[in-house]
């Protein structure tokens, strides 16, 4: 009856989303008096997830697993879900769960909300708060299926610290090979660097910077923020920019604490992707630009000006603060 | 090759979002439906296929007759027929559903899907139909190539790309890079016309009960106004973040 999380991982270290869906899931477990167990693939230590209130943690090591295989990755979580008479299951939004999520979800005939901000406001019925229509709303959803699968969005409900006994169990579920019709063939990765997924700051430049050849005091600032990096469409479409940093409705979406828009105008289908940031600050040297009306702080600047002081002036912040 | 183009018919990003009849439904008044985008660049993919390998495309939308002028539009672009379920498209499920009873009786080999539509952005239509008719899945898919039956797929994933080879029957949630924006056709007059005669086909829904509800809808409180900072004055905007929002 626990509930169970699939607590994402990569190269056997947990990702920071896994220790928020770890809280989620103990919130929703203290709602319904019950447990928390976790479900971990070719993690090395899960232990740390005592911390967020997870019980139970069922180990699952496997080399056919080394790469993301969502429907191998479901197939896991599933029989983790059957062993365990879970009947919520909580997920993250990362680009991989959002993928197993919905192969789960048919899996268990389980009803699934993806996009989930907030716990539950009821477990009878079972009652999501949802975001919908790129953020301008929210869908207050109920799941009526006897099993749930519930997808929570990154950096809404944050980390809750809590203890857990977070006992280990090895868990060997049975993968079929007919699991496996997509084969990874190659990954290109760039190592070492904060992804925009699980960025707490988001330093975002637009074609007010020119031309590529100025990006490096947008990669000076965000190293100071310890933040990614991040562009608007058109600069991903001249090609100054890969095509994995484009961030709006048609990029990658956009859920950090802070994000900052330099020389970016605001465009709606920017605005869409970034509005689930919590705290927004415009550069740009235009006072008319459409970022201003969505941003918290603005400064009416120019970005050749202002970055190199605002890194200077950080990294005197950051010196007294640390 | 068998191609499906599953179609939201969705309201343009530049719409005025509210809701009627007690904030429970989304108030169609005075909006612009369009093709979803993630689903516009899959279908030029499609049309992509079917000028260089001989691909049919067909387009299917779970939706009532207001759905029809998007599929027409999609007709209009190139997809040689369209399959209207005729059904209030309720929950992902329920669309997944619908679209598995036509992908199954079409016998298509390779079914392109946004990645998410831009209304209620679920994301978990591909999936999911993918699994009830037990196709190959790649999601956040940005290339596509098919050779015979085997398929090359890279899909983007946190902080880079993977490159996966598969084969038919295989379902992808398809976004940006698919083809890029340059490469979306505008309907020409000449397609418009052709379009018109073109097989729109309208199927009655199968049972599937829905799994899940929208109750209500809200919209987030309005934002205050913002703050403006001096550019001289670096030091307030710092100072701003650290004790007032506490981000940094």
């Amino acid at each position: 009856m626990s509930v169970l999380v699939y607590t994402e991982s990569e190269q056997g270290k947990f990702k920071k989303a896994a220790f928020e869906v770890a809280s989620y899931a103990k919130e929703v477990a203290n709602q319904l008096g019950t447990t928390v167990t976790a479900v971990a693939i070719n993690v090395e230590d899960a232990s740390e997830l005592g911390n967020y209130g997870v019980d139970k943690v069922l180990n699952v090591s496997a080399d056919t697993l080394k790469d993301f295989n969502a429907k191998a990755y479901a197939s896991a979580v599933h029989q983790a879900a059957t062993k365990e008479g879970a009947k919520v299951v909580i997920v993250s939004s990362s680009a991989d769960s959002k993928t197993l999520a919905p192969i789960l979800a048919v899996n268990l005939e389980a009803g699934y909300a993806s996009n989930v901000v907030a716990a539950p406001t009821s477990t009878n019925p079972f009652t999501v708060r949802r975001t919908a229509f790129t953020n301008k709303a929210f869908n207050i959803t109920e799941i009526s299926s006897d099993v749930k699968v519930v997808g929570v969005s990154n950096n809404s409900f944050g980390l809750v610290e809590n203890s857990g006994a977070a006992a280990a169990e090895s868990f060997a579920p049975s993968l079929d090979d007919s699991l496996f019709g997509v084969k990874v063939a190659s990954v290109d990765k760039v190592s070492g660097k904060v992804t925009i997924a699980d960025a707490e700051v988001v330093v975002s430049a637009g074609r007010g910077m020119k031309g590529p050849e100025n990006w490096g005091m947008i990669e000076e600032l965000a190293d100071v923020l310890g933040a990614a990096t991040a562009c608007s469409k058109p600069v991903s479409d001249l090609g100054w920019r890969p095509h994995g940093e484009h961030v709006g409705q048609t990029g990658k979406p956009v859920a950090s604490n802070l994000y900052i828009a330099i020389g970016i105008s605001g465009a709606i289908q920017h605005l869409a992707g970034i509005n689930a940031s919590k705290v927004k600050v415009v550069i740009n040297t235009d006072p008319e630009a459409p970022f201003f009306k969505a941003a918290d702080y603005g400064i009416v600047g120019d970005a050749f000006e202002v970055v190199p002081t605002l890194i200077e002036k950080l990294k005197e912040f950051k010196a007294n603060n640390a | 090759m068998k191609i499906l183009v599953c179609i939201s018919h969705v309201p343009d990003t530049t719409s005025k979002i509210n809701f009627t009849e007690g904030d429970t439904k989304f108030d169609t008044n005075g909006v612009q439906f369009v093709i979803n985008p993630n689903d516009e660049f899959g279908l030029t993919r499609a049309m992509w296929f079917k000028e260089k390998q001989g691909a049919s495309v067909d387009v299917v939308n779970v939706g009532g007759t207001e759905t029809e002028p998007t599929l027409r539009k999609a007709l209009a672009i190139g997809a040689d027929g369209a399959i209207r379920v005729n059904a209030e498209a309720t929950d992902g499920f329920f669309v997944a559903k619908q679209l598995a009873a036509v992908a199954k009786n079409g016998g298509y080999d390779l079914i392109i899907a946004g990645r998410e539509s831009i209304d209620y952005n679920g994301g978990m239509v591909p999936g999911m139909l993918a699994t009830l008719i037990e196709a190959n899945f790649v999601n956040n898919c940005i290339s596509l190539e098919v050779d015979g039956t085997a398929a090359t797929a890279m899909r983007e994933i946190d902080g880079g790309k993977e490159t996966s080879n598969t084969s038919l029957p295989l379902v992808i949630g398809g976004q940006k890079g698919l083809v890029e924006e340059s490469d979306l056709r505008i309907p020409n007059m000449r397609g418009i016309m052709m379009a018109r005669k073109k097989p729109l086909n309208v199927i009655e829904p199968t049972d599937a009960a829905k799994e899940t509800t929208a109750v209500k809808f809200e919209k987030p409180a309005p934002r205050g106004a913002v703050k403006l900072v001096d550019a001289a004055n670096i030091d307030e905007l710092i100072n701003l973040l650290h004790n007032e929002a506490k981000v940094i």
